[in-house]
């Protein structure tokens, strides 16, 4: 049977044109982009572009961007980096149930070595609330990490109301935007963000290399040490084709942006409708009007989510339950579980469908008429 | 029937040799092998280190070898549910429980096996040492032909119906074939060491895991006759016929676990291996099954076990009204417990198992073994 990619926020495959990029760099610029030679110029110059590219995506300055080895080390460099460098100011941080363990496991990390952490409820829609927002906001908050659209449900948060409540307040704002770059406008300076997370293997870019926007005000401690790459905040021979191969995924995802917002988007109400016309028991996870084109998350009563996602991938279709893996075996969600409560069957029947490059109208409806006989078969 | 392509059998694998040894098999005979791993437990410790991670890496790596998919799935609700419930419910009764048993029958062949037949399974397979027959029309299980590894004591609660569904791919060899094989194709598991002791418990100590879960209480070890011999650290920590940690001196024999008196909380000892106390010649079992059960007659011989790895012996099995059985020994046993169990055999073929429930001396229950 014809596999199905249903699992684009997991990771997504490269575009043809990106890889075309990369070949010629890893034959031709392999030089290291601190040495004092034309070699090494060379991978500077295209270093710097990627940055002013990327610089540009988000309307920041190039200076502002660090490059990173993905989201994880962004994540960890934003939550730690600042949290350890501006503790004279406050030991509070703000952040969510539903963040992604890179920002979660980080703040845990982080009351470890004795910072206060207040983690904000998620309400039934998805989001958070504003008022929570403001609610924990104290006088010793030096950070606010709410992530841009969650990975698993795809609900999109409220980013810009909270970066106008930080406008006169001392925190800063960071936000895990991996779901969400590439298919929304961000403009960090509008948006008040002080720091950002983007992810290029998320936008079918090379795996291995991702960026933090730091505000040049952010005080950040790096945390790995050695060179004076990166502006030292992320020393470390930089990964040139990796940056170049990132560049053409975010030229290409500016420049299709609208066009593949709106097909994903057809393909998720096609997805939809398919289960509904096939008279599959379902309900979507989240407010479906504030959830981000490329990922639906779906839940189907009566059935258990390791069933499910076997059954699916032993007829080529993959799909995830976005949620962690310990030793192998599907957890509740947490991000349902903030959501719904733990006891709620929904935590551990749920799947999330994300679309993407590798989607046609075609294989959406075929993926969705395998997915309904697989679970009227186990809902029989 | 269907061909081996396309015929799926799912492989519960544990990350032993010896599920990697049978996926490698059903493979190599061409079925539409999927592995799973079961996750039951959670024994993950304050480093967040678990063994089940280590194990499912192993399922990981032997199944990209083989090349089959491999999933997992958490039975742990379940597991705590029907079989570590029940095991400790057992020893607070002061028997001796045998949770493998239990583990089969409601984990393995039962929540697995729908786990199975929900991916489409058309067979589940397990690394155990037994075999399945199709035989003038029914299915049996039969020893595994490796005498020392045979397992069918442990499977003794199957049906027939489970059985038509069960492939034991490892029940015609030798354990020594079977790592030659794992040798042979380099898997990766091929020198890992075989898991001993209760799956829950690993490597631990018995005695302290017991304790986290159940209290315990001390008490008086005496003699049947009531001579105070020293004291015990908790009923539930012995079992009948045991000789190590009762830490009486003395000259003689050595010491002996005879019984128990859960209602005043004394651990009866006697001396000597052979001691008279120790012997009985019957018992009665319950939570009987039978793997075939239009076989049985209402009285018959056959042979039987009553632990794991004991030789057989030969038995008079009554079937009594309420199902329970009567079994009656042609020699009498030693320190015959309640709690384990005790499986039958016609020749190679295992007819079933029960609990054991009451020991019988000169046709009365003996009230000392609890």
């Amino acid at each position: 049977m014809e596999p199905i990619y249903l699992d684009h926020a997991a990771t997504t495959p490269m575009d043809e044109e990106v890889i075309q990029a990369m070949l010629p760099v890893y034959k031709e610029n392999f030089g290291n982009p601190s040495s004092v030679h034309s070699f090494g110029r060379k991978g500077r110059q295209i270093l710097d572009e990627a940055r002013r590219i990327m610089a540009l995506s988000i309307h920041a300055n190039e200076k502002e961007i660090t490059f990173t080895s993905g989201g994880t080390e962004a994540d960890n460099l934003a939550l730690l980096g600042t949290a350890l460098a501006n503790r004279h100011k406050g030991n509070h941080i703000i952040t969510t149930k539903q963040e992604h363990h890179a920002v979660l496991h980080t703040a845990e990390e982080l009351e470890g070595l004795g910072f206060e952490v207040t983690y904000l409820p998620v309400y039934e829609n998805g989001q958070i609330a504003i008022e929570d927002v403001k609610a924990a906001l104290t006088e010793q908050t030096i950070l606010v990490s709410i992530m841009f659209v969650n990975n698993e449900t795809g609900v999109i948060q409220p980013i810009k109301e909270i970066g106008e409540l930080l406008k006169d307040h001392q925190a800063y704002f960071h936000t895990d935007a991996v779901q969400a770059y590439g298919l929304i406008d961000i403009d960090v300076k509008e948006l008040g963000i002080d720091m950002l997370t983007v992810s290029s293997h998320k936008i079918n870019g090379p795996k291995g290399i991702g960026f933090l926007y730091a505000n040049e005000n952010v005080m950040l401690k790096s945390l790995q040490h050695g060179g004076e790459q990166e502006r030292k905040r992320r020393p470390g021979t930089e990964n040139v084709a990796g940056a170049f191969g990132f560049q053409k995924a975010v030229e290409l995802a500016m420049e299709h942006k609208t066009k593949r917002k709106e097909q994903y988007q057809a393909y998720k109400e096609l997805f939809i409708r398919t289960l509904e016309e096939n008279g599959v028991q379902f309900e979507v996870n989240g407010d479906i009007q504030v959830t981000i084109a490329s990922i639906i998350n779906i839940s189907f009563p009566g059935t258990n989510v390791e069933a499910l996602l076997a059954n699916f991938d032993l007829d080529g279709i993959a799909a995830s339950s976005g949620s962690a893996c310990t030793a192998g075996s599907v957890e509740p969600s947490h991000v349902l579980t903030a959501m719904f409560g733990k006891d709620n069957p929904c935590t551990t029947n749920s799947v999330r469908f994300s679309f993407g490059i590798f989607n046609t109208e075609e294989n959406v409806k075929e993926a969705a008429n395998r997915v309904s006989r697989i679970v009227k078969r186990l809902t029989a | 029937m269907k061909n081996n392509k396309d015929t799926r059998v799912v492989i519960g694998m544990s990350g032993g040799v010896d599920s990697s040894v049978a996926a490698l098999l059903l493979k190599e005979q061409g079925y539409d092998v999927v592995g799973i791993f079961m996750k039951n437990w959670d024994d993950t410790d304050e480093f967040g280190v678990c063994t089940a991670t280590e194990d499912f890496d192993d399922v990981v790596r032997v199944c990209n070898q083989l090349d089959i998919p491999y999933y997992s799935v958490n039975f742990e609700k379940q597991y705590w549910d029907k079989v570590f419930t029940y095991f400790l419910d057992e020893y607070k009764a002061g028997r001796t429980p045998n949770p493998d048993v239990m583990c089969n029958k409601e984990i393995k062949f039962k929540a697995f096996l729908d786990h199975a037949l929900a991916l489409g399974a058309d067979y589940l397979a397990t690394g155990h040492y037994a075999q399945v027959r199709e035989n003038d029309g029914r299915v049996e299980m039969l020893r595994g032909v490796d005498d020392n590894k045979d397992q069918t004591y442990f499977l003794n609660q199957l049906s027939s119906d489970v059985l038509e569904k069960v492939m034991f791919p490892l029940g015609h060899l030798p354990k020594s074939e079977v790592r030659k094989i794992a040798k042979e194709h380099g898997l990766v598991t091929a020198d890992k060491k075989d898991s001993t002791g209760i799956c829950f418990i690993g490597e631990r100590n018995f005695k302290e895991f017991l304790s986290e879960y159940l209290p315990a209480q001390p008490g008086e070890m005496q003699t049947l006759d009531g001579v105070v011999k020293g004291r015990h650290d908790g009923l539930m920590y012995y079992t009948i016929g045991q000789r190590q940690g009762l830490g009486i001196g003395g000259s003689g024999d050595p010491w002996f676990v005879v019984g128990k008196n859960l209602k005043e909380n004394i651990l009866y000892v006697e001396q000597g291996f052979s001691h008279e106390t120790l012997y009985s010649d019957a018992l009665v079992a319950t939570d009987v099954n039978w793997i075939n059960t239009d076989v049985i007659t209402e009285t018959f011989t056959c042979t039987a076990k009553f632990r794991y790895r004991q030789k057989d012996s030969n038995v008079t099995v009554t079937v009594q009204e309420n199902g329970n059985v009567y079994v009656e020994f042609a020699e009498s046993e030693r320190a015959i417990t309640p709690g384990q169990a005790v499986v039958f055999y016609d020749g190679d073929v295992c007819l079933g198992g029960a609990t054991i429930d009451q020991i019988i001396k000169n046709n009365r229950a003996l009230d000392y073994v609890g």
